[in-house]
């Protein structure tokens, strides 16, 4: 991995355990889900990197062990050449203005009571930015930006239908004019038609404004159109990351082949033609992983050697990094 | 031979605070034994409630079908009796639903789930019924099927759950399975498992199957036969390949264009529809798509097009316009 100063972000061996307890007041701890397990990665000033898997493996809590939203187990993150788990809370709280997050569900992550422009206005009072006038101001062109009518400032969340409250929440994360912008999801619960207008949204905002994204999603054709680079995760490690079309043109991980082959295609024609791999079987539990290379449940490759050793994260090809004892065979 | 399921000018409503809802707007449609048919809409669009109202499951009040009719295999559905009705539904027309974990009871094993609707609708006993359910069982690719009959639903998967929704949908071989966005809670490797057994089921047991969705791309793969709809009216049909291939109507040329494409080249900006469905309270008089349209003339605000025949038989178009989008002299 790069070491040089492109990289915004270095995440290094990053694990976040959550223990599971047992017993009424005297807990005993029984075990951990290993929501994140030893995953490292740079995040490249100016890219948007996609962050891709199923449900329970791990991609959102990646996403919020960056920001210390949770505290690490293990690891470290390395944000603009500082150690952020060093850092103490006011000390990151400062941080917090350079790293932001946009949530998956637009009805939730928006205070129900408070107007559109006092929830975009928050972040400029916390981070003692602007106040009074000045700060009216940048609301209303905070607003302009992200597509919306300057005059609604004084309406409330439910005034607005699911593509403009996540124009609300975008406005929000970019107000204090952060570095690196963790998407958690940001498109997933709205309709086809309102996703293509948000993607276009987050897409000028970065070039006007220098963004760094870090886009977490499932929908794999959404994360290819707007990521630069793709990693993606299988039971809270990284299986494999590259370049957009290098991962989906040449996939080396056989839990990323099944993946690229599961995505629904809107064209008859090529559907028809396609192979698809179906994977046999659920992504089991983080409580209780399987020993060996993690993937080894599914895996229609399956050797003797994947049940006994975990296999290595290592550049395979370059800039194309894998975790598959097997990968020469997949090139 | 006779349609399965001839719909005409079925119209749906609900009676709220705010006015009439106008959910279903005169839809007439045929399916054929064995026919594999995708409806395909965004939120608020009438998919469900169209299905809903064929199975007489619209509570009343606030809902209700305010004109149409339902020909399903010679009788008229709206006419009968509860009843008769009662007859029909999981009996010969089965539905399968979205949440696969607010479908199931979760006090109650899902082997009994099933056993239930065996001994009320085929009128068997109870070693019957659980021999059958675990043959059910085994057939959605439930592996150990006569041990996890006494399994709670939440010691299922979602893929599992959704698969024992399928098999109890399945349990009085139904003419037609209605699945009303079937996979959108699940991963797309699980997705493309449940598509798949679905298509197996369709081509061995010659039932048919309408996929209720959202999703393009699913139904590209798996439908023979497409209904797009929008605002509660049907505004294009087809095979899927004229949808896809031979678009004629702007809506559906715009929900195309906003997906991103595989063979893209880096850096296109995806073509968003602008603006919001229009308010189902309020129906525009003329076409439903002319505030978001690209290609609206004066007369799409004051005619509503019908659902005409286009360019080839059995495609079939609402606007004004089809013909110049058909010769691409608008684009």
């Amino acid at each position: 991995m790069s070491d040089d100063n492109s990289s915004l972000v270095h995440v290094r061996n990053l694990k976040k355990y959550f223990p599971i307890t047992r017993g009424g007041i005297i807990q005993r701890h029984v075990g951990d889900v290993k929501a994140v397990d030893d995953v490292t990665f740079d995040i490249i000033r100016g890219e948007t990197l996609g962050l891709v898997g199923e449900t329970g493996s791990g991609k959102t809590t990646v996403g919020r062990t960056i920001l210390h939203l949770y505290t690490p187990t293990a690891g470290q993150v390395i944000f603009n050449g500082i150690n952020l788990t060093q850092l103490k809370e006011n000390e990151l709280r400062k941080m917090r203005r350079q790293m932001q997050v946009i949530f998956q569900d637009p009805y939730a992550s928006l205070n129900p009571r408070m107007t559109v422009g006092s929830i975009i206005s928050a972040p400029l009072e916390v981070h003692k930015i602007a106040s009074g006038k000045e700060k009216q101001d940048m609301v209303q062109e905070l607003l302009r930006m992200v597509g919306l009518n300057p005059d609604f400032v004084n309406r409330y969340p439910h005034e607005f239908s699911g593509g403009q409250r996540q124009r609300i929440g975008i406005a929000r994360s970019l107000a204090v004019v952060p570095d690196l912008v963790i998407c958690d999801e940001p498109i997933s619960s709205l309709d086809v038609s309102i996703q293509a207008q948000i993607v276009n949204l987050l897409e000028e905002l970065q070039d006007r404004l220098n963004l760094t994204y870090l886009f977490i999603a499932h929908d794999l054709s959404m994360v290819r159109h707007i990521s630069d680079r793709i990693a993606v995760m299988y039971l809270g490690k990284i299986v494999e990351l590259a370049d957009r079309n290098e991962i989906y043109l040449h996939p080396v991980h056989p839990y990323t082949q099944a993946l690229m082959s599961a995505v629904p295609v809107p064209d008859p024609d090529i559907a028809k033609k396609r192979q698809r791999i179906i994977l046999e079987g659920d992504i089991p539990s983080p409580a209780n992983p399987p020993l060996g290379c993690n993937f080894n449940t599914r895996c229609p490759f399956v050797k003797d050697n994947c049940l006994k050793e975990d296999p290595e994260y290592r550049e395979v090809k370059s800039q194309h990094w894998a975790a598959c004892h097997f990968v020469e065979d997949f090139i | 031979m006779e349609n399965l399921l001839e719909i005409k000018d079925l119209r749906t409503r609900f009676d709220t605070e705010d006015g009439i809802v106008h959910a279903v707007n005169g839809i007439s449609y045929t399916m054929g034994h064995g026919d594999l048919l995708g409806v395909v809409g965004e939120s608020g669009c009438g998919k469900s409630v169209h299905a809903l109202t064929i199975m007489r499951l619209i509570q009343s009040p606030p809902g209700r079908i305010e004109s149409g009719e339902v020909w399903f295999d010679g009788r008229d559905l709206l006419k009968l009796s509860s009843d008769e009705i009662r007859q029909v539904r999981g009996h010969e027309i089965a539905m399968v639903f979205q949440d696969p974990m607010t479908s199931l009871n979760p006090v109650f094993t899902v082997g009994f789930q099933i056993v239930e609707a065996l001994q009320l609708h085929k009128g068997m006993d109870t070693n019957q019924a659980r021999d059958r359910a675990a043959e059910l069982l085994t057939l959605v690719g439930i592996s150990g099927a006569k041990q996890r009959l006494d399994d709670y639903p939440h010691q299922f998967s979602g893929g599992m759950r959704q698969r024992a929704m399928i098999a109890m949908a399945l349990s009085c071989e139904p003419k037609l399975l209605i699945a009303d966005e079937p996979t959108t809670a699940l991963d797309v490797t699980i997705q493309a498992q449940i598509v798949d057994l679905v298509r197996r089921l369709q081509q061995n047991l010659g039932m048919a199957v309408m996929w209720i969705t959202h999703d393009l791309g699913v139904v590209a793969d798996l439908a023979e036969f497409i209904n797009v709809m929008y605002a509660g009216f049907i505004i294009e049909r087809g095979p899927v390949r004229l949808i896809f291939k031979e678009t004629r109507h702007p809506y559906t040329l715009g929900l195309l264009r906003s997906l991103p494409r595989l063979d893209e080249a880096p850096g296109t900006k995806l073509v968003a529809i602008p603006g919001l469905p229009p308010d189902l309270i309020a129906l525009p008089k003329g076409c439903p798509f002319y505030v978001r349209c690209t290609f609206r003339i004066e007369k799409c605000q004051d005619e509503n097009p019908s659902l005409e025949p286009a360019d080839s038989s059995q495609h079939f178009v609402a606007c004004w316009r089809w013909q110049e989008i058909a010769s691409r002299s608008i684009q």
